[in-house]
């Protein structure tokens, strides 16, 4: 529990890339683990068994690309981004996220879980939402498999991503104000644990990200990785090569970490995680957890966290609702450690001056999220110049647009 | 006698007059910081033990009041060093002390210093609610080299295998919560919690305290020779809360 040297850099690369990790403890190398009050042991127990049991079976995973492919949509696009390239000086090609059923990578977790809870017998399904993303995903998820389905919503979350929550409600689903905490996605995880605790039995935890105790980093991995196998496959035959590059933005870290684990052997293709830089480098300022947080657990998981020198948990900012989040994903820390993931930030002003050039240059209006991976990757083309760089484009803006009303398309400031 | 051991020594004794202990929890510094000292004597003068709770900005296991009074109190600056400094300020109190913290304001303090730093200021136990067993080697070697409690919480849905395990590994007594949920609301004690308890004390060697929800001395009544002690916490958070003496109070849980 100690701050973690990585002295062994390499050795644990070779053990991540031949599939050590989680071990036996849930651990990434260092990172990871189980910390939840002991109600929860059994569920997590529960829950890693199941996943044994059905995750990798053939039947469950020809369930799995059924529901993909005829409702949401995979394989996903692969776009060249001509215009765009031209201007940044390098070939920039898009991994197609945005046009996933709802809109956005979340889907390939949750009907993937929606899947797994039917099957484990769950007969309630809770979810936490930052964005809304994941909680439109959820409900949508449910619905499809005739679910019952409870979002807990920060309330100022339910304010700034108004239009999620009437979606979530006509998808049938129950949304839950959070007003404790920071009243975000990091106090509706707390209250859906709460939630969770009190039922443990009968209640399914939907989690979003590639966060929370194992097996969850685990098995949100393993369902986002569709992302960079598809992506992959698809660099090959359009190109025959791989990518130089491939840049995904991280808040907790399920679409990167779905677009990085296809590329972690891959020696020669470098990887960039963009972390959410905010207004600047200050505490409170921003959410980039690995550029200045410190190890901790949060959520159940022994990971980086933003956090004051005794302990507690630092409010974050971003202009991105789904980067919003303290923490971030074990595995991650565990790249970052190693070296074999560059991580670094993005500020809400290059995140919005990404999403205006995607739109002009390309037709397409980006998620926020996905926009810093866009200022990522001009950063990245400016100084390798001719080269090809892969973005995961994660989401679409459709859900952005009171932020940007109030920003890009608001009065400009003098 | 070493610090786990009066915890439990004081446990029995109360519990040997055939009424459950009386293990008594506050949120550090809330409602006002600066009553800290004075509450804990009250209730190291009115319970067996007292836990102190550690604030921290996400409580995952605790219900609203105890949410309300760590946010409360991280407000008016309340951290752990503090909390080691008043404490080591305040003398010897008659009952013994354990601190309740999460897991991250301890790998803040340091978990190689912290049992130093805790047996000064005479804490003789902690209960880390986001800590399992199977997590937990580092901070038990840690508190072990001073002989300070590492206490395990068992619940209603601990399968029997594991409820041995935790039995053997707790120190000081067993947290058996009383159900599934968190800290604060109201529970019956209906028949299988009391079945569910006698199990817990049947694998236990050492005493069992049962906590989550009690406010009342019904519930007391109804926990009587199936524990040897009940933590009280979000009601009595509550009575301080509302500025009223806690003695009468926990007068009044005992008979």
């Amino acid at each position: 529990m100690s701050t973690p040297a990585l002295p062994e850099a390499s050795r644990l690369l070779a053990e991540l890339i031949a599939g050590c990790f989680p071990d036996a403890r849930g651990r990434f190398g260092p990172f990871g683990g189980r910390y939840v009050p002991e109600t929860l042991i059994p569920a997590l127990e529960r829950l890693e068994r199941g996943v044994r049991e059905h995750l990798h079976e053939p039947d469950f995973q020809a369930q799995l690309t059924e529901q993909l492919t005829s409702w949401v949509g995979r394989p996903t696009a692969l776009t060249f981004a001509a215009r765009l390239s031209a201007r940044w000086g390098a070939k920039l090609w898009l991994k197609r996220e945005d046009l996933a059923h709802t809109g956005a990578h979340k889907i390939n977790n949750a009907i993937g879980q929606a899947l797994l809870a039917q099957r484990l017998g769950a007969r309630r399904i809770v979810a936490e939402t930052g964005a809304g993303q994941h909680g439109v995903a959820s409900a949508a998820a449910c619905a499809r498999l005739g679910l019952p389905c409870t979002v807990y919503m920060g309330s100022i979350d339910m304010e700034r991503q108004a239009p999620n929550v009437g979606r979530m409600r006509l998808l049938g689903a129950e949304v839950v104000p959070v007003t404790s905490g920071d009243r975000t996605l990091r106090a509706a995880i707390d209250e859906a644990l709460r939630a969770w605790v009190s039922d443990p039995r009968a209640t399914y935890y939907l989690l979003g990200s590639v966060v929370g105790p194992h097996p969850y980093p685990y098995l949100v991995r393993e369902l986002q990785s569709v992302i960079g196998r598809e992506a992959r496959a698809q660099m090959l035959a359009a190109t025959g090569a791989l990518p130089d590059a491939v840049i995904a933005c991280v808040g907790g870290g399920s679409n990167s970490m779905g677009a990085f684990h296809a590329f972690i052997a891959d020696a020669a293709v470098e990887m960039i995680g963009v972390e959410a830089g905010g207004r600047g480098a200050g505490l409170g300022e921003n959410a980039a957890t690995l550029a200045f947080g410190r190890p901790g657990v949060l959520h159940g998981a022994y990971s980086m966290l933003l956090q004051n020198e005794d302990g507690q948990i630092r409010e974050t900012h971003s202009v991105s609702a789904g980067l919003d989040y303290p923490g971030v994903g074990p595995e991650h820390a565990l790249l970052a450690a190693i070296g074999r993931v560059h991580y670094q930030t993005a500020g809400d002003a290059e995140a919005l001056a990404a999403v205006r050039a995607l739109s002009e240059c390309e037709g397409i209006l980006p998620a926020l999220e996905s926009a810093h991976a866009l200022a990522g990757a001009e950063c990245w083309a400016r100084a390798n110049p001719g080269r090809s760089m892969l973005v995961c484009l994660s989401g679409r803006g459709d859900k952005d647009m009171s932020t940007l009303q109030q920003t890009l398309l608001g009065p400009q400031p003098s | 006698m070493s610090p786990r051991e009066r915890i439990a020594h004081a446990i029995k004794s109360a519990a040997a007059s055939g009424e459950p202990a009386l293990v008594a929890y506050l949120t550090a510094g809330y409602p006002q910081r600066e009553k800290f000292r004075e509450q804990v004597r009250a209730l190291a003068a009115g319970a067996d033990v007292l836990e102190i709770g550690v604030p921290f900005t996400d409580p995952m296991a605790d219900g609203l009041t105890i949410q309300r009074a760590s946010l409360a109190a991280l407000a008016q600056g309340v951290t752990l060093r503090w909390i080691l400094a008043e404490l080591a300020a305040s003398g010897a109190l008659r009952a013994p002390l354990l601190l309740m913290s999460y897991l991250n304001p301890l790998l803040a303090f340091g978990v190689g210093r912290l049992a130093e730093a805790a047996a000064r200021a005479g804490v003789s136990g902690f209960i880390v609610p986001d800590l399992p067993l199977d997590e937990s080697s580092e901070l038990r070697a840690a508190l072990d080299a001073r002989q300070i409690a590492l206490v395990q919480m068992v619940t209603p849905v601990t399968e029997p295998q594991r409820l041995a395990q935790l039995c053997a590994g707790s120190q000081g007594f067993v947290y058996a919560v009383t159900m599934t949920g968190t800290t604060g609301r109201n529970v019956a004690v209906p028949d299988e919690v009391l079945a569910y308890l006698d199990r817990v004390r049947a694998s236990s060697p050492i005493p069992v305290c049962a906590g989550f929800g009690i406010r009342s001395r019904e519930q007391v009544k109804r926990l009587r020779g199936h524990v040897d002690g009940v933590v009280v916490g979000s009601a009595l958070v509550e009575v301080l809360e509302r500025g009223e003496d806690p003695t009468p109070w926990l007068g009044r849980l005992r008979s």
